[in-house]
């Protein structure tokens, strides 16, 4: 069965957050189809009983001492923030008041 | 020779003997940039002024007597994906095309404090998504022996940088091939170190668990200065090493007695390039002819690496770019609602490459998909780790080559980016499995095209990389490779894409 990336477009833009145009999503479909056929390859070798490998280095997870250190001061911090006010990233609201919602 | 065409350590050589200063050496690449850069374009920000004003820091310490780095004064070029306090870091993203790093990327900070001037930052594919800078969303980058075809990727910027002497030394990244592939396209050193040997902190994230900083240069002599300088241990980047870091200059001298070489047989990989199969052919012999011990190896999982690599990265990619989301840094679209406006401003924000990479790495770790795709290619990935045990048990370097092709045309892969991805066969499961792996230029492809070896090592053993690119530059005549840019005068630059 052909694989069909197209059905899935909205949906996973949507997770991602993505919006794209029609045109894009068009285009999407078809080369993510092809990489995910590709992909897909890797159900032929038996992974039996084998660990994954998430990271190639062995150590456990380093752990710094807990200890209250000087960090970017707020305006250095903001400073590449497209939208802020008073010290603080404003953004689109982000509550939807009952009434609004009726 | 002028100074432009000089390797970093003949730079070094003569900055310590006080022959030159640092203000004229870095006038001298500046020059070379203004002459060769609007044609090639490897540059996204140059910085002329704050290069010649640490060139002149420099200068005077050195003249009252300081002891220092023997790179001080060299100066060097940066990808653009690393970060620079006060200066410009784009990714070679609309998204991030007015971004000003507070802080500085270890590596930076520690070229800042041997004394090299920062030339610029160079062009890449958009966040090193890309194997022919032509996803940078600014512009692309032309290969400096051919200017009508691609330089490779996503380092391009960097390796023509190198290539045409507008940097004696420059920084890349390397996550599957970064480095190697356009090192070898453009007939540069490129080296991918051991995975955590150098600090990635402050480089932007494409990939967590295979992103690396490494090193461009001409010759192997002058990666192993610049390694002296960015490896180590790193408490800021919690992935970083902490064994101790080799004088990489030392004892890249001696013969290669004893040095049991696997000749990489590739299994069912298309694409490749006769001439290339050759050039691999050809090293493997001088090895022989200077006392390597040479014998077949085969990874049989190469193209199931290429597979695994394409849900791998793109999923780390997924996570690591859910931070642009328009509210700390980086462009910000409209929208009445928080979703519309992240939703628009990631739209608007991202290139094509990037957001087909997102979608895989999203659909990948999807529910319902993780298990058949991401938690499946991670099994994979252990398997590709015990192909090369088992390759190292009876070896101590594995030869191949750093890319199937010479350079391809700008333009011929970007509409299909399974081809694209193919181009990085060779480099990607030296990524996944984190081992060492150096690019050197192998020759010449009958189409005057330079053409690249890849050699890789077991984890920490870049001497040993370093020594053998070393040993091929010692068999040719002419070292390093230039190219001629005669297009500058024929052409003008006056040339479509």
């Amino acid at each position: 069965m052909p694989f069909d990336f197209g059905k899935e477009v909205d949906h996973v833009a949507r997770l991602a957050r993505l919006s794209l145009e029609e045109d894009e999503k068009e285009r999407m479909a078809g080369q993510l189809s092809d990489i995910l056929k590709t992909a897909r390859r890797i159900q032929e070798l038996d992974t039996t009983g084998i660990e994954p490998t998430s990271h190639v280095t062995e150590r456990p997870a380093v752990l710094r001492e807990d200890r209250v250190r000087p960090s970017l001061p707020l305006d250095k911090a903001l400073r590449n923030a497209p939208r802020r006010e008073k010290g603080f990233v404003k953004v689109p609201r982000i509550t939807v008041s009952e009434q609004d919602q009726k | 020779m002028r100074l432009y065409e000089m390797t970093a350590a003949e730079l070094s050589r003569r900055l310590q003997s006080r022959e030159v200063s640092s203000a004229e050496v870095v006038r001298s690449f500046l020059e070379r940039i203004d002459e060769v850069d609007p044609y090639l374009r490897a540059f996204i920000t140059r910085t002329p002024d704050l290069a010649l004003k640490s060139a002149g820091e420099i200068d005077s310490r050195r003249m009252r007597g300081e002891t220092l780095h023997p790179l001080a004064g060299v100066p060097i070029a940066v990808k653009d994906n690393i970060s620079t306090l006060a200066l410009r870091t784009t990714c070679a993203s609309r998204i991030l095309e007015n971004y000003i790093p507070p802080f500085d990327a270890t590596v930076v900070a520690a070229l800042k404090k041997a004394g090299m001037p920062i030339l610029g930052k160079t062009n890449l594919d958009e966040f090193a998504m890309g194997s022919s800078t032509e996803n940078s969303a600014f512009f692309p980058t032309r290969n400096p022996w051919d200017p009508g075809r691609v330089p490779g990727g996503s380092s391009g910027g960097s390796v023509v940088a190198v290539a045409t002497g507008m940097a004696p030394l420059a920084l890349g990244s390397d996550t599957g091939g970064s480095i190697r592939q356009p090192a070898s396209l453009c007939g540069v050193t490129g080296l991918r170190p051991t995975y955590g040997r150098v600090s990635r902190y402050g480089l932007v994230a494409f990939a967590s668990s295979l992103d690396q900083i490494g090193t461009v240069s001409t010759t192997a002599f002058d990666g192993a200065l610049l390694m002296n300088l960015i490896a180590g241990y790193d408490p800021l980047d919690s992935t970083s090493l902490p064994e101790e870091v080799p004088d990489y200059r030392a004892g890249l001298e001696p013969g290669l007695d004893k040095l049991r070489v696997g000749l990489i047989r590739y299994g069912r990989v298309d694409g490749f390039d006769p001439e290339v199969t050759e050039a691999v052919n050809k090293a493997a012999s001088m090895l022989e002819e200077h006392g390597a011990k040479v014998g077949e190896v085969s990874l049989p999982l190469t193209d199931y690496g290429l597979s695994a690599y394409y849900l791998i990265a793109p999923s780390e990619a997924s996570s690591n770019l859910g931070r642009y989301d328009g509210v700390r840094y980086g462009f910000c679209a409209d929208g009445d609602s928080i979703e519309a406006m992240f939703s628009r401003t990631r739209g608007e924000g991202f290139g094509a490459e990037v957001k087909r990479r997102i979608m895989i790495g999203t659909y990948a770790l999807s529910a319902g998909y993780y298990d058949a795709y991401y938690l499946k290619a991670m099994k994979v990935r252990t398997l590709i780790r015990r192909d090369y045990e088992k390759a190292f048990k009876k070896f101590d370097l594995l030869l191949g080559a750093a890319s199937p092709t010479p350079a391809f045309k700008l333009g011929e892969k970007t509409e299909d980016p399974l081809q694209m991805y193919l181009s990085d066969v060779c480099n990607i499961t030296d990524s996944l499995a984190g081992m060492p792996s150096l690019a050197v230029p192998g020759g010449f492809h009958s189409s005057g095209l330079p053409l690249g070896l890849q050699l890789t090592a077991r984890p920490m053993q870049e001497k040993l990389l370093l020594k053998t690119g070393r040993f091929f530059e010692e068999q040719r005549a002419e070292y390093p490779l230039r190219p001629s840019l005669d297009f500058l005068e024929e052409r003008g630059g006056d040339y479509e894409i």
